[in-house]
């Protein structure tokens, strides 16, 4: 059988990968995209435990993660909603334009 | 098992790495995708069958054509070829590595990650929809509230001002009230210009 | 207690109180200043007259009675310091003499200064005077004194003066005030050896004072350096004071200076009273000299000092007198030399001898300062004898008094007061124990007396006029409006009553009738006619009238018979011997030679003292302030370059820390994204290593 920390290998790869992505890539919507990596990397582990758990009959990894599921696809159009709205605003999806918070 | 489970992992974790790496935009929301069905056939192999399928319904169905839906929209800004990376990626991949290091080593220095899996459990989509409704009403009824803000939201955001166009600047000053508006816009604008 | 003697104290005061009033009043009320210091110096008088009556009659067994009201003043520490008057004959008699003389002269003043326009300053010093001189008399203790000796000196100081425009006024009060400050110094030293060694300054204590058999025979048996006597030291001492404000050579040089004051100044301090208080020093402090007269054994040595000294005074000064020309000066140096003989009196004769001619000369020498004064006025305001002449048709009443005068002080025989004082010293000189020479040389200063006072009156009175406006060649018709005129009836009348005295106080002292002296001592005197006619009485009597014929015969014949035509005219005596006369006329030479010794001397040490004040504390006061000065840079250094610098360091670090913390803050989400990695990273970490502690 493939033992639990393959798994979570993956999703670590797949976090990691995620984190990558979000931090060395300058449009938003990569930066967007490497968040869901990330999100997706959290579900992996949620299954994964839920599986090798001594008890599947409670299924709350799962519960976990549709939840999860359902936030991220809200949180992916407000994001997405957000992109354009600057994109509109600053013609330009360049995070590193975007520093007007600078301190 | 092991070889299915193999294809599927390097399937995922190319598609994932070529989507955060691709210099074309709509390359990497199609790796996306990609890696988003590999992520599915694994919660199929997990047993998590429901979950997969929500995966494929919501992920890939909706979260990646959005995302090409975004990109599409965003397209027009960037004329001259960029470099795709930022200046301090080295910093961003240290630090990616470093968390990696870090989680690697949680994980195989406890003695949970090394379980044998138990028996496969049946479908339990009867079993979500029960817990559904009785154990995790709240959340249910939480969520779809969210669901509702955040169409909404993502809707006025994303809305150009519906009904009224794009203020058109020679129209605008020929108006005489707007001309005092303009006037006062100016004298307020100057001494600080 | 005598009621008067409790009340004596009103005899100073009234007229300090005139002369206060006349200090604060501002504009110049002639007739309200003069009055009122007339006033209460007539008021003095009469007091003075009763305290005189008082002591009448009162003799105790071993002398005077000294009636005295001492008070205590000052507390120090255990000790208390008193003050305090006393009556007894020497103070009453000077009192009377005092408080008459002063106010013949104020209502003489009220006419000779009536032009003046510092009327009311002139009578409120003379009275201030007054006032100092009245305390001096009456003080039982010796530094009170002391304090009206000095205010005395400062009243003297004033009047001189008094016409303080003149550069020569002003210089002959800065001398007077010096030369007698040099006197002083040594009074004090005396005074303060008396008091440490006899512990009291009083003169009478009811036994306990210091001229008082107990302190005196106490300190005759105390010796000093050389086997001296303390009293001897001490009355030494004393006498030097005396020296200065006496007019006594070597400090002499003041008194001619002192006639550029107005001349009823020169009448009242520097002839009749100033003067006499050094003599009247002595008589005071006569048991310190001598200490047989309160019969306590003890050597006398200081009374040969004292005759000495006045001695050579009378001759020195009698021969100065024979060459001057100006008028006061004339008679200036004649009461320096009647000083002399005064001293020399006290000396050979004790104190009755002394205060007996300081009494009569008083009077004559006022008299003949006020007659000076009348001329000078009569001749507007001339001084040199040589520009006078023939004044006796002029003036008659001024030419009487000062004959009267004249003769007096020449000792023309019976009639005149100076006669019988100056007689007594001859004789008591006569019959000195020590030397002989006090008497030949009084005799030939009684000659030289004699002889000056003739030359003065012949060449003032007599002849005829050599004023400018009656000179030979000028026209016929004298200007009345120039020539000289008689004083008015203010300033004769005094004159009179003056000469009235000069004539008749030489019967209360002579040796038929020796009321004075017998006075001054608390004997009852005896008439007793018989006693002129002793064997040295007599030689006495009749050496002095033929000296006396004798000068004033040669003064006659050298002036008088040929008088002075013309005011330019050589003096006959220069004609006779010029290095001589030459020598008399510029007074011996004394003030060149102080000017090159002790004037040059001080010159020096001021100089001294002013390169050493300028150089070294100075220097040492500049070197402080630039210590502290750079005390104060270095404070400053340190306050802005270390603890200012190291603040403004400390902020600028601050500052760059916030800058290099506000660059975390860049606005880029990827960078925040990447802390949180960072920190997710650590916190897991810890996380891990606290489950592996536990």
């Amino acid at each position: 059988m493939i033992p639990l920390y393959y798994y979570l290998m993956v999703s670590a790869v797949l976090f990691s990968v995620g984190l990558a992505g979000a931090l060395t890539r300058r449009n938003a919507i990569l930066v967007l995209i490497g968040v869901e990596l990330m999100l997706n990397a959290a579900n992996l582990n949620f299954i994964a435990f839920w599986r090798y758990s001594p008890n599947p009959e409670a299924i709350t990894g799962m519960m976990f993660v549709i939840f999860s599921i359902a936030i991220a696809a809200a949180e992916a159009a407000v994001g997405l909603a957000l992109i354009i709205a600057i994109y509109r605003h600053c013609k330009t999806t360049n995070l590193e334009r975007m520093d007007s918070l600078k301190g | 098992m092991q070889i299915a489970f193999a294809i599927l992992v390097a399937l995922t974790l190319a598609s994932a790495i070529a989507a955060v790496s691709l210099r074309n935009l709509v390359h990497c929301a199609l790796c996306l995708a990609l890696a988003f069905a590999g992520l599915a056939a694994l919660y199929l192999q997990l047993g998590a069958q429901f979950v997969g399928f929500a995966q494929i319904l919501v992920y890939v169905g909706a979260v990646a054509i959005l995302v090409v839906f975004a990109i599409l929209l965003t397209r027009g800004g960037e004329s001259a070829p960029q470099p795709v990376i930022s200046r301090s990626w080295v910093a961003g991949i240290a630090v990616a590595v470093l968390v990696f290091g870090v989680l690697t080593k949680a994980m195989l220095s406890s003695s949970l990650a090394h379980r044998e899996p138990p028996p496969k459990p049946g479908p339990a989509v009867r079993e979500i929809g029960n817990q559904l409704m009785t154990r995790y009403v709240l959340p249910l009824e939480a969520v779809g509230l969210l669901l509702t803000a955040a169409t909404i939201g993502a809707s006025i955001i994303a809305m150009q001002d519906a009904g009224r166009k794009q203020p058109d600047p020679q129209s605008v000053a020929s108006k005489p009230a707007n001309a005092r508006l303009r006037r006062d816009a100016e004298e307020f604008e100057t001494p600080t210009g | 207690m005598n009621w008067i003697v409790q009340y004596l104290w009103l005899i100073p005061v009234l007229p300090l109180a005139a002369a206060g009033a006349l200090a604060v009043t501002t504009r110049p009320h002639r007739r309200f200043g003069a009055g009122l210091t007339i006033l209460a110096m007539s008021a003095s008088f009469l007091l003075s007259c009763v305290a005189f009556a008082s002591t009448l009659g009162k003799t105790t067994a071993t002398g005077p009675l000294h009636e005295a009201l001492n008070f205590p003043w000052l507390q120090i520490g255990e000790s208390t310091l008193r003050l305090g008057w006393v009556l007894d004959p020497l103070s009453a008699v000077m009192l009377v003499m005092v408080t008459f003389v002063s106010l013949l002269i104020f209502i003489y003043s009220a006419g000779y200064m009536a032009q003046d326009e510092n009327f009311t300053r002139f009578f409120c010093f003379l009275s201030f005077f007054a006032a100092a001189m009245l305390g001096l008399v009456i003080a039982n203790n010796l530094l009170l004194f002391f304090v009206c000796w000095e205010l005395v000196g400062l009243a003297s100081y004033l009047l001189i003066g008094f016409w303080y425009q003149k550069p020569s006024a002003a210089a002959a009060a800065k001398k007077a005030f010096i030369t007698t400050r040099i006197g002083d110094v040594v009074f004090f030293l005396g005074i303060l050896w008396l008091y440490s060694q006899g512990g009291t300054l009083l003169f009478y204590d009811r036994g306990a004072g210091c001229l008082e058999e107990t302190v005196i025979s106490d300190l005759v048996g105390r010796t000093t350096i050389g086997g001296m006597a303390v009293t001897t030291g001490i009355g030494l001492l004393i006498f030097c004071g005396a020296m200065g404000k006496s007019g006594q050579v070597p400090l002499h040089v003041w008194l001619p200076d002192a006639m550029e004051g107005p001349t009823p100044v020169s009448a009242l301090i520097h002839a009749a009273t100033m003067v006499a208080a050094g003599v009247f020093l002595i008589a005071r402090v006569f048991p310190l000299l001598d200490p047989s007269v309160i019969e306590v054994t003890g050597s006398a040595a200081a009374l040969t000092v004292v005759t000495w000294v006045g001695v050579i005074t009378a001759v020195f000064a009698a021969c100065i007198a024979v060459a001057q020309t100006d008028i006061k000066r004339i008679l200036a140096y004649s009461t320096v030399s009647q000083l002399g003989f005064m001293m020399m009196g006290l000396g050979v004769g004790g104190v009755a001898v002394g205060m007996f001619h300081l009494i009569t000369h008083a009077f004559f020498k006022a008299l003949l300062f006020l007659g000076a004064g009348s001329v000078i006025h009569g001749c507007h305001e001339e001084q040199d004898i040589r520009n006078m002449g023939g004044l006796k048709k002029f003036m008659p009443v001024t030419f009487a008094t000062y004959a009267a005068a004249m003769m007096a002080l020449s000792g023309v025989p019976v009639f005149f007061s100076g006669f019988w004082s100056k007689d007594e010293i001859l004789h008591a000189a006569h019959g000195w124990s020590i030397s002989r020479w006090p008497f030949y040389l009084g005799v030939f200063g009684a000659l030289l007396t004699a002889f000056y006072m003739t030359r003065q009156i012949c060449l003032v009175f007599f002849g005829s006029n050599r004023g400018k406006a009656n000179s030979a060649e000028s026209h016929e018709h004298a200007d009345p409006a120039h020539s000289p005129h008689e004083s008015p009836a203010v300033m004769t009348v005094p004159l009179v009553i003056l000469a009235a005295f000069a004539v008749l106080l030489g019967f209360i002292g002579t040796p038929a009738w020796p009321w004075f002296q017998k006075y001054l001592s608390g004997r009852e005197p005896e008439f007793d006619t018989d006693a002129l006619f002793h064997s040295e009485v007599l030689s006495t009597l009749l050496l002095s009238s033929v000296i006396v014929a004798v000068g004033i015969g040669l003064g006659w014949w050298l002036y008088g018979r040929k008088p002075m035509r013309k005011a330019g005219e050589a003096d006959v005596l220069e004609q006779m011997r010029p290095d001589i006369f030459g020598l008399l006329k510029n007074k011996f030479y004394v003030d060149e030679l102080y000017e090159t010794t002790v004037i040059r001397l001080n010159a020096w040490f001021a100089q001294f003292c002013a390169a050493l004040d300028h150089w070294v504390w100075n220097g040492a006061v500049l070197l402080a302030g630039y210590l502290v000065l750079g005390l104060a840079w270095v404070n400053r250094f340190f306050d802005e370059y270390v603890v200012n610098a190291g603040f403004d360091e400390g902020c600028r670090e601050i500052r760059r820390g916030g800058k290099l913390l506000s660059r975390l803050q860049n606005g880029r989400v990827q960078s925040y994204l990447r802390v949180i990695g960072v920190a997710l990273a650590a916190l897991v970490l810890f996380l891990m290593w606290g489950c592996r502690a536990s």
